[in-house]
């Protein structure tokens, strides 16, 4: 049975740049940084934190624009990924009764359910020895899959429901499980993304395993520092993006504008460490999701990598690369200096950045790479826009736990 | 407290609450078909209405009644038999 072709008809996205995706794309093309510091807010809730940079929002969202039915049950982490999933259903054109035939599904995830609802949990019950005060909604913000179950309810999704929650990779996991279904004919159209809350204990969990950058406390626009040789560790950052796929079909069918293909998906674990990218298992991943592409190192246009400034993770991403691409010099960039590590959203974020740039045939470079790594330097990286024919993009995304994960989009 | 006294505050807690629109709230009003509220609501009701009128539900005694509550009515019928 041939495999249906899987295309992208909607795109949504809350970053650290602000609500949508137009403001996404003209900050991030225009160079700007929106890592702040976070000594104030931070500071008095860990007293021993080293790391005081982040990524958040910058405006509060006006949360009342979702029905209480729905928002009762849902946590920030939840409500990230409501207002980026509303952007894209509506720029796909997606009917109420396409979303509920039970042929739309809906692949979501995050590192975890809501960090701020989950320490109000746990506070409230440790002062009351009691879950009797919680509100009732509280247990639908804090589990695991909270993203994928509220978009499901708010949006009247009637197909499958799946929360491959694998912390940094969890949008690219998501939208690769979300291609097969489709590429399977399970289903028409997947809702397909990821999101993630910025707590300072996300950031202290980075912090205590000497993943975090403190150096630039006071200079915040200059962390994180992919593949640069003073980077010191990564920059949590908070946000949600949306990309629905759909089959060829089934968008040709409706008209639908196509903004790109997904050609291949590829996940994989590490097998040697918790915390510690992998060079072999990268250039595994890699290479199958290549194959299943069916094209060669020689057929890609770009590599958009993980990169999130860390000390082993970028070395690690840079060796891979120059072992399944050697010679080839495919220009190489991260966007994690742009806008931090947005952990669960950040694959799709910043695969969001990537159409964009195929969408203007233009290579945005990585902020902060002063003077590369020479443990980095066997890759061609971009440090200055560069213009080119992009067809073809690699877009790499890992966790901790030793989860790789590659898609490969291609233009339409 | 009168009846009427109770019957307002309860309407606030489901307008500032529940943000129920006040217009519809009656006293017959059946909170789950016409003021829109369900089963979650109904446990965090239950809390709301045990800090407004200060006293305590016997979750094992009390169970039937507040199944049984159906209307703004019963419920001011049960906080009078708490009070």
């Amino acid at each position: 049975m041939p495999l249906n072709k899987v295309v992208i008809t909607g795109m949504g996205a809350v970053s650290p740049f602000g609500v949508g995706v137009p403001v996404f794309l003209e900050k991030l093309f225009s160079g700007k940084s929106a890592v702040v510091n976070m000594r104030d807010k931070w500071a008095p809730q860990i007293e021993d934190l080293m790391c005081y940079v982040g990524a958040p929002l910058p405006e509060e969202l006006d949360e009342k624009l979702i029905p209480r039915k729905f928002r009762k049950t849902m946590g920030k982490t939840a409500i990230l990924a409501y207002f980026s999933v509303k952007e894209a259903i509506t720029q796909s054109g997606i009917t109420e009764e396409i979303l509920s035939s039970g042929r739309t599904g809906v692949s979501f995830s995050s590192s975890t359910g809501s960090a701020v609802s989950t320490e109000q949990f746990f506070v409230e019950h440790i002062r009351t020895k009691s879950a009797r005060s919680l509100p009732s909604g509280i247990f639908f913000q804090v589990m695991s899959h909270t993203s994928a179950a509220n978009i499901a309810q708010a949006f009247n999704i009637r197909g499958r429901a799946i929360s491959p929650n694998s912390a940094c990779s969890s949008a690219a996991q998501s939208i690769g499980l979300g291609f097969e279904a489709i590429q399977c004919g399970k289903q028409d159209i997947v809702v397909c993304g990821g999101s993630d809350e910025l707590h300072v204990t996300t950031s202290a969990s980075f912090d205590m395993v000497q993943a975090a950058s403190y150096k630039y406390n006071d200079n915040p626009t200059k962390t994180p520092r992919p593949f640069d040789a003073e980077r010191d560790g990564t920059v949590c950052g908070e946000g949600a993006g949306c990309v629905i796929l759909e089959s060829e079909q089934s968008a040709k069918s409706r008209g639908a504008e196509i903004f790109g293909e997904i050609i291949g998906f590829a996940t994989n674990s590490s097998g040697v460490h918790m915390a510690h990218a992998d060079v072999e298992s990268i250039a595994i991943c890699m290479s199958n999701a290549l194959r299943e592409s069916n094209i060669t190192p020689a057929n890609v246009d770009y590599i958009n990598a993980h990169a999130t400034g860390t000390i082993i993770g970028d070395i690690s991403e840079a060796k891979a690369i120059e072992k399944v691409f050697g010679s080839q010099k495919i220009p190489v960039s991260s966007l994690k200096g742009y806008f931090g590590h947005t952990l669960g959203a950040s694959g799709v974020l910043e695969l969001i950045g990537v159409l964009e740039m195929m969408n203007r045939d233009s290579i945005i470079p990585t902020l902060n790479l002063d003077t590369p790594d020479p443990e980095c330097a066997g890759i061609k990286h971009v440090k200055e826009i560069e213009n080119k024919k992009i067809n073809v993009v690699i877009k790499n995304s890992f966790a901790f736990g030793g989860i790789n994960t590659v898609l490969i989009v291609k233009r339409y | 407290m009168t009846e009427q006294e109770i019957i307002e505050r309860i309407k606030n807690i489901l307008v500032e609450e529940f943000e129920v629109d006040e217009d519809i709230i009656k006293a017959e009003s059946n909170l789950y078909e016409e003021l829109e509220l369900d089963s979650l609501d109904s446990v965090d009701l239950v809390v709301a209405l045990e800090n407004e009128f200060q006293f305590k539900v016997d979750r094992t005694k009390d169970e039937e009644k507040l199944r049984q509550m159906r209307t703004l009515k019963d419920v001011t019928g049960f906080i009078q038999s708490k009070m």
